[in-house]
């Protein structure tokens, strides 16, 4: 059970998937300007990269087994895409403002790195089916927890009398690098 | 090569499968976005979006046919919220539209000669009259759209700006210079 | 007998303790004014809607006779401060914020003061709601400031009864000592309306909250409480302790909630001001024509004045000696929520407790606002509980939605904020913007909706018109057809007659559900005959409204 919960402890804080592996920056960047918009990601992302982990667990163990591992990438492409498919008509029913605000974004999820590295990482670190879930869990809260985090900051950075050249992007770098350094400080959290 | 074109296609087949539930299970009937677009949409119905209404031009934003900033009665404030909801960059308006301070058309009514013109165009229902009876403008109904205006065949209507006055007067924006303290 | 001690006070959060000022006027006793040549009397005076004016330019109107008529719920009567001639109903100069002009009734004193005959009122006896109703068009509305009419205060509504009534003498505004003034000399007249209000109320409890910096007004109130089960309650001196939420929660501890009313927790307040215009109006039936004022500052002799509503503050001033050189300005109210007076034309209305004439020494040009360093001492200071920081960081930026989340609405607009922040930010005028911005938009928002629902049902009606008319048509042409074919008897006709036939039956009968008319068994001539009016009245392009509004239910 220890085990467990220092995956998921890791995976939120130390190595937090956008803040210390820089993956998962475009949606980031792209979906953190307000506070609900950055939790309907976060949840939706979350939910996308829990299954897929658990999906592309199953069928690298069961299905592709070692003689086809050529095919992991393209395989778990195909399962991200049938899962943020069907999470996009959940969404497009349950909250169409959401969907609307989520936009290019949330099929961008398939696309998202984030999505397709934990899945990878996890065949990397040759975890088991729980582990993986736990895994992809843990990532996507930590990705959930930047974002929103990022989505607050920003809200504040929007009021803020920021000079002329830094407006927009360029100071939403500046803070997001920042918060990467800010997050270092959680290096030492797990031995 | 046998075994890779059968995992595949049984993976595409079952989430194939799924995909095909969900449309049917979460078929989406009406966008209730439209309400949202249109709630924020001033309701002048003057038409200079290029749409035939408000409505309309929520319809076509919301189908994206239609960019944000072609409402001038709504101003640089309405782009604003319309960007918010649809989570895009606000921008100015689009070219040649301009916002104009709100007005209400006012019938001079000794030129006018009861043709009922005015009553026809008007979207809102704002003007009261009869044929060949004087006309008048209810000031309170009136969104200021100007669609009465041209159709006058006397030229009896004219556009004023409403004046502000103790119930409508709103606290300025404090102006602070940030100079040093001397 | 009415004992303070031992009563529990409790304490509300922040508060500041600026300097009282209130020496400068509090010694003189109240003065009355002499009989002007003018009165300016404003229709809007109290919140709510203005009143109607009901006297033509012209007329004479007597003291006390109604000039402007309540006009929807929350709204009261203004009257005339004295006998004389009405000279004009037109924009003046009012005491606004704004400076702009408001309607006002301009009377010329005969220098008579006859007065309209007065009845007073039994109140015992009266029926609850023609006595709140006669209040109402007395003019009767809170003297503390914010000029609610009082009628409606004075309903305890569905409850029945609001247990505790809270007489509100704190006056915790520097400069200002009208309440004080009024609490020393009246004090009796004050419990006589208190115990209306009790009354009325079904009260079981009469307290009286006076900041301790009053101990002349305490114990004349304590005298005059001797005997009754009112109490006299000393609250401590802190700005601003005679805030509603405030001197409520000090003396019950009872917390009124968030955009709540203190009726909700079972507290009614009233100023002290108001419980003694209540007492005129039922004792002697006289409306309320006029209020206590303060008259301080950089004046030649301060001191507080009983004012007739529609007196011109220069007159006042004039009264109070006159400014003294070299004044900078004057504001209507105190030196915490008052505003600037941009014209001393304007009047007295029920709203003016204080006339605060500035210099440069006592309100010295306040230093350039520098940026908010978020030190915090405005969260402090708040005596809500707000974050008024961040009130400003997303007032200034015009994001009115985060103004809300931070609960705009609850300040109070009481200036701590403004008082204690060491950047010199006007932090009140922020909250002011944002709120009469939002309530714009609201406005703005109704407006729009009204606007929407006008509009739907108009492309409704044309739609249902258009339909009608082509229904008619092809009626008239059926009948044509049927009229003019029973020469010719010809087989082909008969079928295409008996088709027809069928279908205007069907078209009759379908009709006949919503629209029944007497047009049925008529010989074809008559038929056609109404038929060709129809088609000329429905030629012409406007039918009356009304004829097609009665009708809502669309034809099939």
């Amino acid at each position: 059970m220890q085990d467990y919960l220092l995956i998921l402890l890791g995976t939120v804080f130390v190595n937090n998937i956008v803040m210390a592996k820089m993956l998962g920056l475009c949606p980031f960047m792209g979906v953190s300007r307000k506070l609900e918009t950055s939790l309907g990601m976060g949840a939706a992302t979350t939910f996308v990269l829990t299954l897929a982990s658990g999906l592309s667990y199953l069928i690298n163990t069961y299905l592709l087994g070692t003689e086809l591992a050529y095919l992991r990438t393209l395989s778990f492409i195909v399962v991200i895409a049938g899962i943020v498919g069907f999470t996009e008509m959940f969404i497009r029913k349950t909250s169409p403002v959401l969907f609307r605000v989520l936009g290019i974004y949330l099929p961008l999820i398939t696309t998202n790195c984030a999505v397709l590295g934990i899945p990878l990482l996890n065949v990397q670190a040759q975890h088991n089916f729980v582990e993986s879930l736990f895994f992809g869990m843990g990532g996507a809260l930590g990705f959930t927890l930047v974002l929103v985090l990022f989505a607050a900051i920003r809200e504040r950075l929007e009021a803020a009398d920021v000079p002329l050249p830094f407006r927009g992007t360029s100071i939403a770098l500046v803070t997001a690098g920042l918060m990467s350094l800010a997050f270092m400080g959680f290096a030492g959290l797990i031995k | 090569m046998l075994a890779a074109i059968l995992v595949m296609s049984g993976i595409a087949l079952v989430l194939g499968g799924i995909l095909g539930w969900a449309a049917i299970r979460f078929r989406v009937e009406e966008d209730p976005l439209v309400e949202k677009i249109d709630a924020i949409l001033p309701q002048t119905q003057c038409g200079q979006c290029g749409y035939p209404g408000c409505k309309p031009y929520a319809e076509a934003i919301a189908k994206g046919e239609a960019d944000i900033n072609r409402c001038p009665p709504g101003g640089e404030d309405g782009v604003k919220r319309l960007a918010e909801l649809l989570g895009v960059e606000p921008k100015p308006l689009d070219e040649g539209l301009t916002h104009k301070p709100k007005s209400v058309a006012v019938i001079d009514e000794n030129l006018c000669i009861g043709c009922t013109l005015c009553i026809q165009a008007c979207p809102v229902d704002a003007i009261v009259g009869a044929a060949k009876q004087m006309h008048t403008v209810i000031p309170e109904l009136c969104t200021g759209c100007e669609l009465c205006v041209a159709p006058c065949p006397v030229d009896c209507i004219h556009m004023e700006v409403i004046k502000e006055d103790v119930s409508s007067w709103k606290w300025r924006y404090p102006i602070i210079s940030l100079k040093r303290a001397a | 007998m009415s004992a303070a001690r031992g009563r529990k006070l409790y304490t509300f959060p922040g508060g500041v303790h600026p300097e009282e000022h209130k020496a400068e006027s509090a010694g003189r006793p109240i003065a009355a004014m002499p009989l002007l040549p003018l009165y300016v009397v404003p229709l809007r005076q109290h919140i709510g809607e203005p009143a109607r004016p009901v006297v033509q330019v012209g007329q004479q109107v007597l003291r006390g006779q109604m000039i402007g008529a309540p006009q929807g719920y929350v709204s009261v009567g203004v009257h005339a401060p004295t006998s004389g001639r009405v000279v004009a109903v037109e924009p003046r100069p009012v005491p606004h914020p704004s400076g702009l002009k408001d309607l006002c009734v301009v009377i010329e004193a005969d220098g008579e003061d006859r007065a309209i005959d007065m009845t007073p009122l039994d109140w015992h006896r009266m029926d609850p709601s023609a006595l709140r109703n006669r209040l109402r068009e007395m003019g009767l509305a809170g003297l503390g400031g914010a000029v609610f009419p009082s009628f409606i205060k004075l309903n305890p509504g569905a409850r029945r009864q609001i247990p505790i009534l809270i007489l509100n003498g704190a006056e915790c505004e520097p400069w200002i000592t009208c309440d004080d003034r009024l609490m020393r000399e009246r004090a009796s007249e004050i419990l006589i309306g208190a115990a209306i209000m009790r009354h009325m109320l079904g009260a079981e409890q009469v307290l009286v909250g006076i900041e301790d910096n009053k101990p002349e007004a305490i114990a004349c109130m304590t005298a005059a409480a001797v005997g009754s089960d009112v109490e006299v309650v000393p609250v401590p001196t802190v700005y601003p302790a005679g805030g509603g939420k405030q001197l409520t929660y000090t003396l019950t501890g009872r917390v009124t909630p968030s955009r709540g009313l203190s009726t909700d927790v079972g507290v009614q307040m009233f100023n002290v001001g108001t419980a003694y215009s209540l007492y005129r109006a039922v004792t002697f039936g006289e409306p309320l024509l006029s209020r206590i004022v303060t008259v301080t500052g950089h004046v030649a002799s301060p001191g507080n004045f009983e004012v007739r509503l529609g007196t011109p503050v220069a007159d006042l001033l004039a009264a109070a000696g006159g400014e003294r050189p070299q004044a900078t300005g004057r504001v209507v109210g105190g030196p915490m929520m008052g505003f600037e007076l941009h014209d001393t034309a304007a009047p007295v209305t029920k709203a003016v407790n204080c006339i605060l004439v500035k210099n440069a020494q006592l309100f010295p040009e306040p230093p350039p606002p520098m940026p908010c360093i978020r030190c915090g001492e405005c969260a402090r200071a708040c005596p809500v509980e707000l974050q008024p920081f961040e009130l400003y960081w997303y007032a200034h930026h015009r994001d009115f939605g985060k103004t809300q989340a931070y609960h705009l609405f609850d300040c109070i607009e009481c200036g701590c904020c403004s008082y204690v922040c060491p950047s010199h930010i006007p932090l009140v005028d922020f909250y002011r913007f944002a709120k009469s911005e939002i309530w714009a938009r609201e406005r703005e928002k109704q407006a729009a909706d009204q606007a929407r629902a006008r509009h739907e049902f108009r492309t409704f009606r044309l739609e249902r018109e258009k339909q009608e008319k082509a229904e008619k048509l092809a009626k008239k042409a059926a009948e044509r057809l049927e009229s003019g074919a029973v020469a010719a008897e010809d087989p082909e006709a008969a079928r295409k007659k008996a088709i027809l036939a069928a279908a205007i039956e069907k078209a009759k009968k379908a009709k006949e559900a919503v629209q029944p008319k007497n047009v049925d068994n008529l010989p074809a001539e008559v038929q056609r005959e109404i038929a060709a009016i129809e088609a000329r009245r429905r030629g012409g392009a406007d039918e009356p409204e009304a004829a097609a509004t009665a009708r809502t239910t669309p034809n099939p």
